[in-house]
């Protein structure tokens, strides 16, 4: 291993789901503990701490440490939507990279059972009204709803129906398919908000929330924490071999926002900085999409996993849906996405996410997967994508030792 | 009494051919729609007022069923490409199903009243209707 190689040492999700007697502190804490105990360190071996909780009061960082060990360590809260926990880890990284420290921890964590649509904004009163210009749009009501969607299943939604008219072939019944196979897969993962398998009829016939994201379509808002520990090869070399055994290599980080594009302030485009972070992902690792041997994408909604085969290059451009249409992404097929579940089944607490799939491909990596391992594992890539726009791209490797 | 109409957005050109309006920048013909400070693609920071055409095909939609409290549901969210510029607005005068909107259907804009303010002012809004 090179020294300045950068290495996951220990990583921990919680189980998915509600906890109405824990708050984000509890989640959190218990992430962290599980991290560093995974990977035989202490809060005491840390040199950086980056933290984030989207919907939180902010200074979670701080909250966390009085918790479980407060070192007198920099502490950055982060924020990046649904891109919150991979930025986090970045945050570690780059600090590590810097020369600032050898080791870090990352963590992220989310309340959101019971939270309704995300991104709706509630319409304006009626009474006593002026209409009166506001905003950067000089608008004299909310739009939302008057001038097309601000929700997420909507956004998404078109995001995949621009695919559809882009390309062809992307049926309701296409995007309900994806869901099928995240939830099939979800069945294996005992630490999923939801593991109940689904036949296509009940995806294509629960409740529609914007065409052609029906309910199980959707992320499910649920809540979690997850938090990895970050070392460089220098200091990895310092540890036990077992500690080295079980490192998985950070073989690339990247984090990128959206460039401008045409329509991208009218639909957000979350295309191009994803085939961006990935172009630059697989240029940083040195390995080519067929390398990889499982990929946990940010399948926020079914219609969002179809764009985002194409935007990794998991498939030649244009060719999602035949991609999916072969089995390709199944876990027995070629390129496995999301055998965690995915956000569908998993569960998506928001700042959580972007260190739970981390998470998730460490664990198939260390061959530690049980039921769900997908054998042989070398190489695996984590995306997240948060909305505005922020995209984080990691490539994973097993340890070659 | 005359009504004075106010538009629902600042880039909606009332009177006998309602409209949209762009700031476009000079230098890289970028359009935006929102009040600017500088132009997201070149940096630079003139711009001028162009009309958007008012007939265009639907790229993308969606029909919207789970809305926030007090958005009336359902409706069609839509992004019409109008000539090379993309908007973003509702399909109207049409049914909110998959069988009546449809990818790449064309359309033209249109405009509707959002009622009165107690001034007696009366909000104009937009979206675009299917050309029969
Ligand atoms: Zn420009």
């Amino acid at each position: 291993m090179a020294s300045d190689d950068i290495y996951i040492l220990g990583i921990y999700m919680t189980k998915f789901g509600k906890y109405p007697d824990k708050d984000t502190v509890d989640l959190a804490a218990e992430a962290v503990m599980a991290a560093l105990a995974d990977g035989g360190v202490t809060m005491k071996d840390m040199g950086i701490m980056a933290a984030g909780c989207l919907m939180g009061q902010g200074g979670i960082g701080q909250q966390i440490q009085k918790q479980v060990g407060q070192t007198g360590i920099p502490v950055y809260n982060v924020s990046n939507a649904c891109a919150t926990g991979a930025t986090a880890l970045r945050t570690a990284i780059m600090a590590i990279k810097a020369g600032e420290c050898d080791m870090g921890l990352a963590v992220g964590v989310e309340k959101l059972a019971g939270v309704g649509l995300l991104g709706a904004s509630p319409a304006s009163k009626g009474s006593g009204k002026e209409w009166k210009a506001t905003g950067r749009y000089g608008s004299v009501a909310n739009t939302d709803g008057l001038i097309g969607t601000n929700n997420m299943p909507g956004t998404f939604a078109q995001v995949g129906m621009e695919y559809g008219h882009k390309y062809g072939g992307a049926t309701f019944e296409l995007f309900a398919k994806i869901s099928e196979k995240n939830h099939a897969h979800s069945t294996l993962n005992p630490l999923a908000a939801y593991n109940k398998r689904m036949t296509l009829d009940e995806i294509m016939n629960d409740i529609m929330i914007a065409y052609p994201n029906t309910r199980p379509m959707c992320s499910a808002n649920c809540d979690g924490a997850a938090a990895a520990v970050v070392v460089s090869g220098k200091k990895l070399k310092t540890l036990s071999l077992e500690q080295q055994r079980r490192a998985i290599k950070v073989s690339a980080s990247i984090l990128t926002s959206d460039p401008y594009q045409e329509a991208c302030q009218v639909l957000p485009d979350v295309n191009t900085l994803t085939r961006i972070a990935a172009k630059q992902a697989y240029e940083q690792a040195g390995v080519s999409p067929s390398d990889l041997n499982l990929v946990e994408l940010h399948d926020c909604f079914a219609t969002a996993e179809l764009v985002h085969y194409d935007n990794l290059m998991l498939c030649e451009e244009g060719g999602a849906v035949d991609f999916f249409n072969s089995g390709a992404t199944w876990r027995d097929g070629k390129t496995p996405v999301n055998v965690s579940g995915g956000l569908e089944s998993k569960g998506h607490p928001i700042a959580a996410t972007g260190i739970a799939n981390i998470w998730e491909v460490c664990h198939h990596l260390r061959g530690e997967a049980g039921p769900r391992q997908i054998e042989g594992a070398k190489v695996g890539l984590a995306h997240v994508i948060g909305l505005g726009s922020a995209c984080g791209v990691h490539i994973l490797e097993k340890s070659a030792l | 009494m005359t009504t004075t109409q106010v538009p629902l957005v600042d880039y909606l050109a009332l009177g006998d051919k309602p409209h949209l309006v762009a700031n476009e920048c000079t230098s890289c013909g970028a359009r935006f729609f929102d009040r600017r400070n500088a132009c997201a693609s070149c940096f630079a920071t003139e711009f001028k007022k162009v009309d958007i055409a008012t007939e265009g095909e639907v790229r993308s939609f969606t029909i919207v069923t789970f809305a926030a409290p007090g958005v009336p549901v359902p409706f069609v969210a839509a992004i019409v490409d109008c000539g090379g510029t993309s908007v973003r607005a509702n399909v109207i005068n049409c049914d909110p199903t998959p069988e009546k909107v449809t990818l790449g259907m064309k359309v033209r804009l249109a405009t509707y009243s959002l009622g009165n303010d107690d001034n007696g002012a009366e909000a104009i809004g937009f979206g675009f209707e299917p050309i029969a």
